[in-house]
């Protein structure tokens, strides 16, 4: 079986007034299915990078990245933004729900791109919305949620297309430590239950314990993969 | 699927924002009323001149001395009463030439007065022009034939002089010479920027011995139907051609007329239609700027769209869908508004005879279409090609 995501010896550099900055300079990571890793180091250590690489938003400056066994050197802008929404599922800090939209349109909107009809995109929201145990709140907007069932809806949203992967940035980062908690157990319910990879990038070390795997980048290189 | 949430998005912002929406769709909204209105009025004008020109009979043929083209000095009329018999003998109608030799005199009646004009005609009037008597009768050929001094008078100047009372009979001085009042002209409005219900006509003899001129300015004649007015136009100059070789005469048509003032009228709507259009152009601007915000402010949502798997195309979709939407029921708005003026200025201003074209309002759509299309399409495409790393991150 391929693995889910796939990073070969990238590196990523940037043109910034004139000057380049690498920020990856060399890192090769394999996330298996079922994985449970987190991606930690200090700030400028080019972790964001990394998890723009692996979640197939940017691509390398060198190197090979394959996202879902597909090598995005081979892939159209469309071609990547396809192969992101059958393979990865995202979760970020700030939850990024759309304000004027219901929870279940909210958690809807990813499967739109995959040419989903309306009541089969809404029967998949709702269900995603039941695992994360927000069934109760589908027509709210996210105004009318607190912080952690925004995050619920947010992990359903990441969820509702089936992915391999789930990439969360820093998703306990916006919590209380309790809703946090809550948040993380309900990550790891889905990775041993579903059967979903769970990458995390925090720099909360407490987070990161929790992981089964630590890869730890430091100065755009991988210090330790453990 | 696609397009059906683009189209859900796009209307759920324009709705977000209804005063912004609504602003910006002012630009487009005053462009396309400006352009219906203005549209309405030249083509309003236009058919008020037609029915003025029809107005005056059918199938006509007038002919002038001169020739009849810009910059052509005013020719001294060289033609005779006696002409126009040999052109009515030519065309095989004789008696049926009406005959004009006008100037403007002052006209009183005991302390009542007015400036007009005088007609010095013939009896062929009523047979070539739509020139019905209302009270009395028209000019005899025994007027014409004794100089009598005896007059028709148009339905204003008879209620300008008389206020009411029956001229009929009564002796009305035409410049400073006396006539008896024999009839009393319908009332048939203007042509031409001539008023022809304050006219005087009177016998052309007596016409020419009262402005002491031995000539007539112009001869008129009614073709029998539409297919021969070529061959009396023809024939007329012919006859004129053969007694006066070294002159010019023209003998004008209706048609002519209505083609000549049709073309300055049409030119005068295109270029007033043109001004307008660039209000509209204006506002397409206003379109496209307020775009590019609508497009700043959605940054994070484009960037969220574009990682969970929205093409380029379909986030450049939903901006233009935005800005076609904008600049449609702009649109769409600015032809009720247009309509709506032109009906209203037509009722308030007897001047002003808009008509509303059914093609005027569906060009302002389909332009207001184009505009959106054209102004909404560089902000769309800069939505769609964010960088959804660049995206996601702002704030």
């Amino acid at each position: 079986m391929t693995a889910a995501l796939e990073a070969v010896d990238v590196t990523r550099s940037y043109q910034l007034d004139g000057l380049t900055v690498e920020a990856l300079k060399g890192v090769s990571v394999t996330i298996e299915r079922g994985d449970y890793a987190a991606v930690v180091g200090p700030s400028g250590s080019g972790k964001s990078t990394l998890m723009h690489l692996l979640g197939g938003l940017d691509r390398p400056t060198t190197g090979v990245l394959r996202v879902g066994g597909r090598d995005v050197a081979d892939l159209s802008a469309d071609e990547l933004a396809e192969v992101r929404n059958a393979t990865i599922g995202f979760v970020f800090q700030a939850f990024q729900l759309l304000g004027r939209t219901s929870a279940l349109d909210n958690v809807a909107m990813p499967l739109v791109y995959r040419g989903l009809r309306r009541p089969e995109r809404r029967r998949r929201a709702r269900e995603a919305l039941d695992r994360v145990g927000m069934g109760h709140r589908l027509d709210h907007r996210p105004g009318q949620l607190s912080g952690g069932e925004q995050q619920r809806v947010a992990i359903a949203r990441a969820l509702v297309g089936d992915p391999q992967v789930l990439l969360a940035d820093e998703p306990t980062g916006n919590l209380d430590t309790r809703t946090g908690d809550e948040v993380m157990a309900l990550l790891e319910e889905l990775n041993s239950e579903q059967g979903v990879a769970v990458v995390l990038v925090t720099h909360d070390l407490e987070v990161a314990a929790r992981a089964r795997r630590s890869i730890r980048v430091r100065d755009g290189l991988l210090e330790v993969d453990a | 699927m696609r397009f059906a949430e683009a189209w859900r998005v796009a209307v759920t912002a324009l709705r977000a924002n209804r005063l912004r929406s609504l602003l910006t769709m002012l630009g487009v909204i005053i462009g396309v009323a400006a352009v219906v209105v203005l549209v309405a009025i030249g083509t309003g004008a236009k058919q008020e001149v037609e029915d003025q020109v029809n107005g005056l009979g059918a199938n006509l043929v007038i002919v002038v001395p001169g020739k009849l083209e810009l910059g052509s000095a005013p020719t001294k009329s060289r033609l005779e009463l006696g002409d126009a018999d040999r052109i009515g003998r030519a065309l095989g109608q004789p008696g049926q030439v009406a005959v004009s030799l006008a100037s403007g005199e002052t006209v009183r009646y005991g302390s009542r007065s007015a400036f007009t004009t005088v007609n010095g005609t013939n009896p062929a009037v009523p047979e070539v022009f739509v020139r019905p008597v209302a009270r009395g009768q028209y000019l005899r050929q025994s007027d014409v034939d004794t100089r009598r001094r005896v007059a028709v008078v148009g339905a204003g100047l008879a209620e300008t002089l008389f206020d009411g009372s029956d001229p009929l009979g009564r002796s009305i001085s035409v410049g400073g010479v006396r006539f008896r009042v024999i009839g009393v002209f319908e009332e048939v409005g203007s042509s031409l920027g001539t008023d022809r219900d304050s006219e005087v006509h009177i016998p052309v003899t007596a016409a020419q011995r009262l402005f002491g001129d031995e000539r007539v300015d112009a001869f008129a004649l009614k073709a029998p139907s539409t297919d021969e007015i070529e061959d009396v136009r023809r024939t007329a100059l012919a006859v004129l051609a053969e007694r006066y070789p070294d002159e010019e005469f023209s003998a004008v048509t209706q048609d002519q007329i209505l083609g000549t003032i049709g073309r300055i009228l049409g030119l005068l709507t295109t270029v007033l239609a043109a001004i307008a259009a660039i209000s509209l152009l204006v506002g397409g601007v206003g379109v496209s700027n307020i775009m590019l915000v609508s497009v700043r402010e959605r940054t994070r949502e484009i960037g969220l769209r574009k990682a969970v798997g929205a093409r380029t195309r379909d986030i450049t979709l939903q901006f233009l869908i935005e800005a076609v939407l904008l600049t449609t029921i702009g649109g769409i708005l600015g032809i009720a508004l247009g309509v709506g003026g032109s009906l209203a200025l037509s009722a308030a201003f007897e001047q002003l005879p808009a008509v509303v074209t059914w093609w005027s309002p569906a060009l302002a759509f389909t332009v207001s279409a184009a505009v959106g299309i054209f102004f909404g399409v560089v902000p769309a495409r800069r939505a769609g090609q964010l960088d959804p790393v660049v995206a996601l991150r702002t704030e």
